[in-house]
């Protein structure tokens, strides 16, 4: 910003220059990934942990042969996990792929058609995880007592959904995300359910730390195009929030002043 | 010797450490982590340890996911 200084994201002691978080699923192949990364500015990614293919090409590249761990936050997720035990397990394997990187994503799904947050298995992963020293970005639901337990949990970063993942039906109750972030002393960071720019837009404005999205990106017609999109619609959101709105009235006001008028 | 590698049953020689199998399945080059009977080995470990019938073995890398 030129006018104002805003202060950078800071999760777990690092700080970010974008406020954008993007996911690597869905994807064409990881160059299209890679190009949608760079034209969001988004300097954090997540990724998922699953079995090798044994049968796979060795000379085939991964993930992050195209996708630099020197160069980007890489954000395991522990997503298909439907209990706190698989929850904690994933992240315990992901570290050690990491070679001891400690930010995990945790997420605890509760049934397969909205893969709504299982909130009490999420709390007792989340116990376990901050016990054994891990920086945790926390999945959730937008209930404000939730958002507030899982802070005072430890997770470095609440991250309620917007709408179900990959439903693209945008902030469905801003009302909720405002209570959580009246009381939030940790990044919001709202984590599913947007669709299209202004869908991002809407978060940054009520004043959200963070947007994280996947779908929204790599399943528009163009993804680097919409990716570009999604920079701009966060950094927009930010400022807006930043200069803060006219207050909203049911009656016009005249933007061009009486006094003067000849006629 | 029989032992379960990514949910599948697979013969391998009885006096296979972690790295022989690793080698063997080509799977040296990536980044990797293991799980053996549901404890983490570190990297540096994978030489020294040895395999046994009927361990349960699972490997896992990094994908694209959101």
């Amino acid at each position: 910003m030129t006018q104002h200084e805003d202060t950078a994201l800071q999760v777990a002691g690092k700080t970010y220059q974008s406020r954008l978080i993007i996911g690597s699923g869905k994807y064409r192949d990881f160059d299209e990934n890679l190009a949608a990364l760079e034209a969001s500015g988004a300097e954090i990614i997540t990724v998922a942990i699953r079995r090798v293919n044994l049968g796979q090409n060795a000379d085939e590249p991964s993930l992050f042969d195209v996708i630099s761990p020197e160069k980007y936050t890489i954000l395991p997720n522990t997503a298909g996990c439907y209990t706190a035990e698989d929850a904690v397990r994933t992240c315990r394997m992901a570290r050690e792929l990491l070679d001891g990187h400690k930010l995990v994503k945790l997420e605890v799904l509760g049934d397969q058609t909205t893969l709504y947050p299982n909130v009490t298995e999420t709390l007792e992963a989340a116990e376990e995880l901050v016990k054994e020293d891990f920086d945790v970005m926390v999945y959730t639901s937008d209930d404000p007592l939730v958002a507030k337990r899982l802070e005072e949990i430890g997770c470095v970063a609440v991250m309620p959904l917007g709408a179900p993942i990959g439903s693209g039906l945008g902030i469905r109750n801003p009302y909720n995300i405002r209570l959580i972030l009246e009381n939030a002393n940790v990044p919001i960071i709202v984590d599913a359910g947007v669709g299209t720019a202004s869908d991002a837009t809407i978060a940054m404005e009520l004043g959200c730390d963070g947007v994280l999205m996947n779908t929204a990106i790599a399943e528009a017609k163009q993804p680097i195009l919409m990716a570009s999109a999604m920079k701009k619609a966060v950094e927009s959101g930010r400022q807006a929030f930043l200069a803060g709105r006219m207050p909203r009235r049911l009656y016009a006001s005249a933007s061009s002043p009486i006094d003067g008028t000849f006629f | 010797m029989e032992v379960i590698i990514n949910g599948d049953q697979h013969l391998i020689d009885s006096s296979y450490s972690l790295m022989d199998l690793l080698v063997n399945l080509e799977m040296t080059q990536g980044q990797i982590a293991v799980e053996l009977n549901g404890e983490i080995i570190p990297k540096s470990t994978f030489q020294q340890q040895q395999l046994s019938d009927g361990d349960k073995i699972e490997i896992i890398q990094a994908i694209g996911g959101g």
